[in-house]
This record gives structure tokens, sequence and C-alpha cells, in this order.
């Protein structure tokens, strides 16, 4: 079943007389479950994709459907609530809020969806333990080195149990063994939780994970590769 | 609820930033309000000794009488008046004269002067006539002496003890002449005062102008100026023409103009005040909100929306100004309490012109409210104002461009 369906996405800056396609014409579908990374070299296009299809930049044409939604068609309050219920995000540079604790920062999501208390307690207990920092559920993103936030920022992109999760080069401000850890725990999470996830990476090690394999170059789709990993 | 923890949390995310631009409101209100309850402080004093030196902080007297102030303008005081008047919670006093003009003589030399008759009791409980008394003794209601202001006895050349013929006309064009006994002698703070002043009892005036009960006005007091306002507007609602009644601002419109220009004056000192602080906020803001364009980025990717940043942002802003605003006022108050409790004395040249001017002294401070909420009121709008910029910014601030940031 597709969770999300791409047609002929396109991209255009407007930078002066040039004009730049970023994204051009991308149809492509991503199904529940799926473990994706989206390589290719800078500038190929792969971050410019990845907003799009995470509600965060508007395309010039084309459209992102996810879960019989048609997303660019939503105003923009809407797209907001839509983001905060069914796309996770982690970012490269982390990018918790640095005045709230851990179970803070995962809390704070669905504090925004409306969920009672009792239910937030539980879930930010069991995502932070999930992985694997149960025990700095009161500390400040300060406090946590860059993998332990990193792991914040994946138990907070799972709390509002979305339909997939967006990860922009999660791994290229993280230590090697940083990187393995958390490239096991996203991928205990998507088998545990039949979570979507879509990577844009340069990171081998990623893409050594990744069960589908999507290249991008010049805002085209160059390969569209499957593979059966454990 | 949790978006204004997040608030309060981002202030203190760089405590010395917000210790000092809280601290600039905090030394603008205190200053302000320092300022302002001096110069409340010396207006009050200003009025006081306006009203309580002579014209009261009422007077009610004939319309007639306003345009022509004549012995034939004067007024029998009948029960409806006297009624409206002992009725009035708010007057705390009242006193009755008669005055006009006379010739005083004495045995060769004549002067202008004027006469005023009064109820020596009530006129002492209104004006502390008794204090102005140098010679002599003050008036009793069964006296029929005079009390002569200095320099007109001086140049009369009289004294305590001695007659002065008063003559001139009485009302409705009657003869008025009579010999007094000078009982004291007067010496205002008011050299004008001193030059034409006689004072005697009401019945006596009433005598020598052949004005049998009738009185040129009522003198009123109230507790204080803040007290002024709902009597006026009492008594100009009951009492009906041919009387009129008349607060010491219309009677004295002078005394109102220099108020206002003194206090114009402080506004434009503390305008400039609150000019400088608002921008010393702004400055901060403006910081906060550019140095945390990637946060704000994120917030609103994952879900928080722009309306609820806005919030965050505005309590951000509002912060300061509380936390500023509440200090500057609970170090103020005392401080203003102090000095309203122990008046700053003065020294020198400014003394001696105060106290030849018939006025005490000493600086004055205030402890009206409105001295102190002013300031609240005023750090409130700045704050308000200034929030405009982060809560604009937040509904403006480009997504992807702020998460590259």
């Amino acid at each position: 079943m597709n969770v999300i369906e791409i047609k002929s996405l396109t991209k255009i800056y407007n930078g002066g007389e040039v004009k730049v396609k970023a994204v051009n014409g991308i149809d492509i579908n991503f199904k529940q479950g799926e473990f994706t990374a989206v390589v290719g070299p800078s500038g190929s296009g792969k971050t410019t994709f990845l907003n799009m299809l995470g509600g965060l930049d508007r395309p010039t044409s084309g459209e992102v459907i996810i879960g019989g939604v048609n997303v660019w068609g939503l105003s923009s309050r809407q797209l907001i609530d839509f983001r905060m219920n069914n796309i996770g995000f982690v970012f490269q540079s982390y990018n918790l809020i640095p005045v709230l604790t851990a179970g803070e920062n995962v809390e704070f999501i669905m504090q925004l969806q409306g969920k009672p208390k009792k239910e937030r307690d539980l879930r930010t207990k069991e995502l932070l333990e999930a992985v694997g920092i149960g025990d700095r559920i009161k500390s400040r993103p300060s406090k946590l080195s860059g993998g332990q936030q990193q792991r914040v920022a994946v138990a907070r992109a799972l709390a509002s149990k979305p339909e997939f999760i967006l990860a922009d080069e999660p791994t290229a401000n993280l230590d090697s063994s940083s990187t393995t850890s958390l490239l096991e725990l996203m991928s205990q999470m998507n088998k545990k939780f039949n979570t979507t996830f879509i990577f844009a990476t340069h990171d081998q090690r990623v893409m050594d994970k990744a069960r589908r394999i999507v290249t991008i170059e010049d805002g085209k789709i160059l390969s569209d590769e499957y593979f059966d990993r454990e | 609820m949790k978006l204004i923890i997040i608030a309060w949390r981002n202030l203190w995310r760089k405590p010395w930033r917000t210790v000092i631009t809280s601290g600039s409101i905090f030394f603008g209100v205190l200053l302000s309000a320092f300022m302002t309850s001096m110069q409340y402080g010396s207006y009050e004093s200003m009025i006081s000794n306006v009203v309580k030196f002579y014209s009261g902080y009422l007077q009610l007297f004939t319309e007639e009488y306003h345009e022509n102030k004549t012995i034939n303008n004067t007024f029998i005081l009948n029960d409806s008046i006297k009624s409206i008047l002992d009725n009035e919670k708010g007057i705390t006093h009242y006193t009755k004269r008669l005055e006009y003009f006379s010739l005083a003589s004495s045995d060769e030399i004549t002067k202008g002067s004027v006469i005023i008759g009064v109820d020596p009791s009530g006129e002492n409980e209104v004006t502390g006539l008794k204090k102005w008394v140098k010679e002599g003794t003050y008036l009793d209601n069964n006296s029929n002496g005079v009390l002569v202001a200095t320099d007109l006895a001086k140049y009369l050349q009289v004294g305590v003890g001695d007659t002065i013929v008063l003559y001139g006309q009485g009302y409705h064009g009657v003869m008025a002449a009579g010999v007094y006994p000078i009982k004291g002698i007067l010496k205002f703070p008011s050299p004008e005062l001193n030059k034409q002043f006689i004072y005697m009892t009401l019945n006596e005036s009433q005598e020598l102008f052949s004005a049998q009960n009738r009185l040129s006005s009522i003198v009123i007091m109230v507790e204080d100026n803040y007290h002024l306002p709902p009597v006026l507007k009492n008594l100009k609602r009951e009492i009906k023409s041919p009387y009129m009644i008349r607060s010491w601002a219309e009677l004295q419109p002078e005394l109102v103009q220099m108020i206002d220009g003194d206090r114009a004056g402080g506004y434009f000192m503390k305008s400039l005040l609150y000019i400088i602080i608002t921008f010393g906020i702004l400055g901060t803001i403006l910081m906060m909100v550019s140095e945390r364009k990637r946060e704000l980025g994120v917030m609103i990717a994952i879900g928080l929306q722009r309306s609820k940043l806005s919030i965050i942002l505005f309590f951000e802003t509002l912060f300061i100004g509380i936390i500023g605003a509440i200090t500057g006022l609970a170090v103020s108050i005392p401080i203003c309490y102090y000095y309203f409790k122990n008046p700053i004395p003065l020294t020198g040249d400014a003394a001696s012109t105060m106290v030849n001017m018939g006025i005490e002294p000493f600086m004055y401070f205030s402890m009206q409210p409105d001295v102190f909420y002013t300031q609240a009121f005023i750090v409130f709008i700045i704050t308000i104002l200034i929030s405009i910029y982060p809560v604009v910014k937040s509904y403006t601030l480009g997504l992807t461009s702020s998460l590259r940031a």
C-alpha cells in the first residue's frame, strides 16, 4: 500500500534571469514500512525533494499525496497540523528545543496534538527507553552528546505516530559509533512500529542499511533500487 | 501553559541579557515614578497653599458678583443653599465672607483697602488666618476690632490699640463709615495682601456696609484636590442660577497654566526616558528572534502553529517588561513613601523664595496611585508595541530559509 504518491513534482528557483530546476518532474511512490535512502551528489535536489515531500517547501508544480491527501492543496494552517500528525522530522543538527528537557521535547508534539497527560507521559517514557536514553529524560539537550540528542530527535519524530519519518542527513554530525547505533536504532524502530523512513544522505553506512535507494541527479531520479537486507 | 513555560525559560537562556534589558526598564520606571511623585507632590503642595491661603477649593457666589464684584451683587444665604452645602458629604468646612472696598484712614493718612468680613472661627478652620497674626490678638465673634495687614498698618502709621476710620459706599449706595480699634497686625507671605487687607467679623462688615445678612462668597473646603471633582460635579448640578460654584482652578487659571506647563516638561523628560528604554528592549527582542530563526523554523516544521509561536514570542517580550516594571515599582514605592513622609528640606535662595511666597520650603512627594500605575501601564504599552515585531515575524518566517539558517 502506497503511503506517499508523488506526481510530476517540480521545483524551479528563480535566480534573477536564470531559472534553476532543482527538482524536475519526479514521479515516485513510497510504501508503508519502507526504509529508503535518497542519495545523490550535493546540489542534486535531494533536500529540496525531501522538503517538498515533508510539506516544508511548496513545489512549483506537481502533487504530493500522503494517505490520500494532496498536501499542497491544504491551507498553511492545515498543513502545519498535517505535518504534526503525519510526518516526523529528524534534522542534521538535531534541532531539539534547547529549553526543554529530553522528555519534554518528546512530549511537546503530543501536547500540541492535545493528547492527555497520562498518555503523553507513558509514550515519552516508552520512546526514550526504546531509543536507549530512558535515564536522560530530565536532561536538557545541552547536557547530551550529539548521538544522544539525535536519539531524542528520533523519539520526538516517532512521538506523534506519523505515517513516515523524513531524515535529512541525520548522521552528518555524528561520529562513527554514534552513527552505527543510530542507524541500528532507526532500523529497529522501522521494524517495531512499521514506520516508513526516508533519508536524504551522502553516508555510505546509511545506504548500506537502506532497503531501497533512490538516486537523484540534476533533479531527476537516476535509479530506484530495492535491496533485501536483514 | 507549556508555551508560557517555554517563553519564560527562553528568557533565561542568556540571563545577563534579560537582566540588563529588564534593568533598563527597572531604572526607567524608578526614575519616572520618582520624578512624577516629586512633580505631583509639588503641585499638591502648591494647590494646597493656594486654596488654604485664601481661595478655598470652591467658592459659591452669584453670577452677577462673578461678573462685577460690587456689594450690590452680594446675596443672602437661603435655606436651600445651606441645605445643599450641609448635605454634601465631600465638604469638610465652609465659611462665609463679605468682601468690599473702602478707604482706611488714620490721623492724616488715607488709603484704599480691601475689607473682608469673616466668621473668625470658620475662617481660621478654612484658611488658618490666625497664624498670620503678628501682633495683638485674633478676632472673636463679639469683638468690634479689626486686623490690619502689616504694610497697610505701617503706611497708615497705626498699631495695635490705635483706631482707624473706614469709609466708603455701602449696599445700594448707602454711606459706609465706622471707627474701629486695631486688635491685631497680620503679616502675610504675599506683599500684595500686606498692602491692602483688613479683616473684621462678618457682622461688623455687614453693619459697616449696611448689608445685613449679605455675603459676597462662601468658601468651601474638601479633603484634598483629588476629592474635589465629585463635589464640584454635585454642587454644579444642584446649585442653580442666580448662584454659581467655581473651583480654585477656575478662579486661578494662571496657576493651572503654570502646573500644566511644568507637567508638559515632565512628560517630555519621561518620553525621552521611555524612548531610550523602548529601543533597548527592541534591540534585545530583535536579537532574540534573529539568533533563533532555525529553532523557530523547526518548531513550525514539527507542528507548532504560527499563532502559538507568536504567543511564545509575545510572552517573552511581556515578561521582560513585567520583570522590569514590577521590580521598578517595588523599589520606587518605598522610596517615594519615605520622602512622602519625610519631605526634602530646601535651603538657600530657593528656600527663601518659597518662604516669601508663603510656601513651606520642602520638596514634597505624592503617593497618588496613578504616579505608579501609570509607569506600569506605559511599560505594558511599550512591550505590546515591541511585541508586534516578533509576532509579525512568527507569521512571516520563511520555513526552508529558517531551517537553513
